[in-house]
């Protein structure tokens, strides 16, 4: 994966109308991940036989190797059915899929429906020089054709042969004999390299994805390997408050003088926030590890990973719309993060990162790449009605006040007072939006900036919007406001509590720009 | 482009959706007779379960199916189709021809008998992917499908 041209010359050519097997040792991979599926049981039943009673463990030890030799054997047979059972074929028209031990399944994906086609390695394929292709069709989740596991040169082959193909297919309808050599001289050209994150910007990335999720993680670990430790961790903590010693614990505090006690409490934040950021750190090296991003004449290529590699190539065309994010504290020292809305899944989410952590300096020649223009501020930038504003302050505020009311009326002034603070601070969200949240329209695009304390982009192209619709409840009919929502493939774009004059006037000229061209002429 | 008049739906809609408003309503009612002739309750109270589904059995029948139909419609032009609708919620989408996917025209049992069917549009987008317009004359739908068809037809050669 490394060296991808020198790899793509060794390897044979994808074999056209033929059935083929996955590599071989995709069954040690399956072999392996079941394994590791029943290490936990297994030692849990171990666990248990052997402390059940005196003679059970006796009673068990002759039988040990027999059952867990019965258990690799089972597995080594499965594996291997499910190894025998399956075929793909790439054919002419499609790309074919054949699975299944007993019951059979065959999926049939056109060409001109694959979107894309992306490779992934997980840890333990990695090791053994495995890929899983993938053919993204937009269906999304579960329906997508996966290839697991095929070798490396073997995926990067397959990848270039159907993208070739699926060329082929949209430029010249009968051009799968020339596809094939066009394939061999275009194979993984090295491409530009638009954006690639360091060491040092990795790290600062990860300071930011300040996560807590170790310890939820911990717990639930606590849960599911209790039997394992040598004292019953619930009864030790049920302990802490039966025998008093909480009390103890708060006895000890209270003896503190104040400055220690303020040290204590920093202390305790300070290690919560340096496991927080530790655990940011780490999960953003694991899945952001050598990020790298290129412009490849195919389109967009991206990799990244450090024990699961992904390698993504997207066609400039399929990007549908732009998103451009931040974070409340990383806005203050100019991070941003910009993604592609497309057909297509990217582990799960249906945004592709692009650049997860930029300079908007850098994020504008990438959306420029793709055809986009970032906004600025020359741009015809509209604020919604703020009646939608006005009404939604009050349907916020209105539970706290009452509430409110209601304590205050009873004598409890301190959270009342808190419930009217909270009350003022939504109402004061509200303001901030109206004053911040945007639309415009401009000759290509409809932009979009919505968000309070970390405002996002929405950018989306005027003609790859597919219906344009004006909703009102019945508030927003009695005050004059409306929701204009499009209709764009892989994603959202909406803007509420736009007056009903200005929804239209935005409704005609998307309609225009979108009725004057056919969809299928668009640019593919 | 929004002041255009629009279309008015077949009026059998509005008896087609009556009809399915009682087959709703109409388990309850039996429910409710049967209560009252048991005489589950004391005498003067004895057809009191009644009330409850004779009212919305008003509603469902009567009022909802018309303001229905009323508050629905359409507009054809010659390369976009705008469909309104919604009592309460109103909802007014409009679909350009160049952006349908594929079409169909749907019909029930009662929608057949009443001799009218939905056309639905299917778009790519996420949002508004399929546009629905029912209680069109079924002779009407299809011609109104074709005329679609031979738009995104033309178009896309």
């Amino acid at each position: 994966m490394n060296e991808p041209a020198a790899v793509t010359e060794a390897a044979p050519d994808v074999e056209m109308d033929e059935w083929l097997r996955v590599n071989p040792l995709s069954m040690m991979v399956q072999m392996a991940r079941t394994m590791v599926q029943a290490v936990i049981p297994a030692i849990a039943v171990l666990y248990g036989a052997a402390s059940s009673d005196d003679y059970g463990a006796g009673a068990f030890a002759p039988y040990l190797v027999p059952i867990l030799g019965a258990i690799i054997g089972f597995n080594l047979l499965g594996a291997w059915l499910g190894w025998v059972r399956l075929r793909y074929r790439v054919g002419e028209n499609d790309v074919r899929l054949e699975q299944g031990i007993i019951s059979r399944s065959a999926r049939s994906v056109p060409y001109e429906r694959i979107q894309d086609v992306s490779l992934e390695q997980k840890l333990v394929p990695r090791l053994l020089g495995l890929v899983e292709v993938k053919f993204e069709t937009g269906a999304g989740g579960k329906e997508e054709l996966k290839l697991a596991y095929v070798s490396e040169a073997e995926g990067e082959k397959l990848r270039e042969t159907v993208r070739a193909l699926v060329e082929g297919d949209t430029l010249a309808p009968a051009a799968s004999g020339i596809a094939a050599p066009t394939t061999q001289a275009a194979a993984e050209p090295a491409g530009r390299t638009l954006f690639a994150m360091d060491t040092a910007r990795l790290f600062t990335f990860g300071l930011f994805n300040f996560s807590l999720v170790v310890f939820a993680v911990l717990l639930g670990a606590l849960q599911q390997l209790e039997f394992l430790l040598p004292f019953d961790a619930w009864d030790y903590i049920a302990d802490i408050f039966r025998d008093d010693r909480i009390a103890d614990a708060g006895a000890l505090v209270k003896g503190y003088s104040t400055a220690a006690q303020i040290l204590a409490i920093l202390y305790a934040v300070g290690a919560v926030v340096v496991v927080g950021m530790a655990s940011g750190v780490v999960r953003t090296f694991v899945r952001d590890w050598d990020f790298r991003l290129e412009r490849t004449p195919k389109g967009f290529r991206r990799r990244r990973g450090l024990l699961t590699k992904t390698d993504v190539v997207m066609p400039v065309h399929r990007v549908q719309a732009l998103t451009i994010k931040t974070g409340w504290l990383r806005r203050r020292f100019g991070w941003h993060g910009l993604s592609f809305i497309s057909l297509a899944q990217d582990s799960g989410g249906a945004n592709h990162d692009v650049a997860p952590f930029a300079k908007m300096a850098e994020i504008a020649p990438i959306a420029n790449e793709a055809g986009f223009t970032l906004p600025d501020e020359s741009a015809d930038w509209r604020r919604a009605s703020a009646d939608y504003y006005f009404d939604r302050a009050l349907f916020q505020a209105f539970i706290p006040v009452v509430a409110g009311l209601v304590l205050g009326l009873q004598g409890f002034a301190i959270p009342a007072a808190l419930l009217f603070g909270l009350a003022a601070f939504l109402a004061f969200g509200e303001y901030y939006r109206w004053r911040f949240v945007r639309h415009a329209l401009d000759p290509k695009q409809v932009l979009s900036r919505r968000g309070w304390l970390a405002p996002g982009y929405k950018i989306a192209s005027r003609v790859k919007l597919h219906s344009v619709e004006i909703a009102q409840h019945p508030l927003a009919r009695w005050r004059g406001y409306c929701t204009l929502r499009f209709g764009l493939a892989g994603g959202a774009l909406a803007f509420e509590g736009l007056s009903l004059q200005d929804a239209r006037e935005m409704r005609g000229a998307v309609l225009d720009s979108i009725a004057a061209v056919d969809f299928a002429k668009l640019p593919r | 482009m929004d002041t255009e008049p629009l279309s008015k739906l077949d009026p059998a809609y509005t008896t087609v959706m009556r009809i399915e408003g009682t087959l709703t309503v109409l388990p309850f009612l039996i429910g409710a007779l049967v209560l009252g002739l048991a005489e589950a309750l004391p005498t003067p109270f004895t057809w009191a379960p009644m009330i409850v589904p004779v009212l919305i059995a008003l509603v469902m029948v009567i009022l909802i199916p018309l303001k229905r139909y009323r508050s629905r419609g359409f507009h054809m032009s010659d390369d976009r189709l705008r469909v309104v609708k919604g009592v309460m919620f109103h909802a007014d989408t409009v679909v350009p021809f160049s952006r349908v996917q594929h079409l169909d025209v749907e019909q029930g049992p009662l929608e057949r008998i009443f001799g009218i069917a939905r056309l639905i549009l299917h778009t790519a987008g996420t949002h508004n992917s399929s546009v629905t317009l029912p209680g069109l004359p079924h002779a009407d739908a299809v011609a109104m499908r074709e005329e679609i068809r031979a738009h995104v037809k033309r178009e896309s050669l």
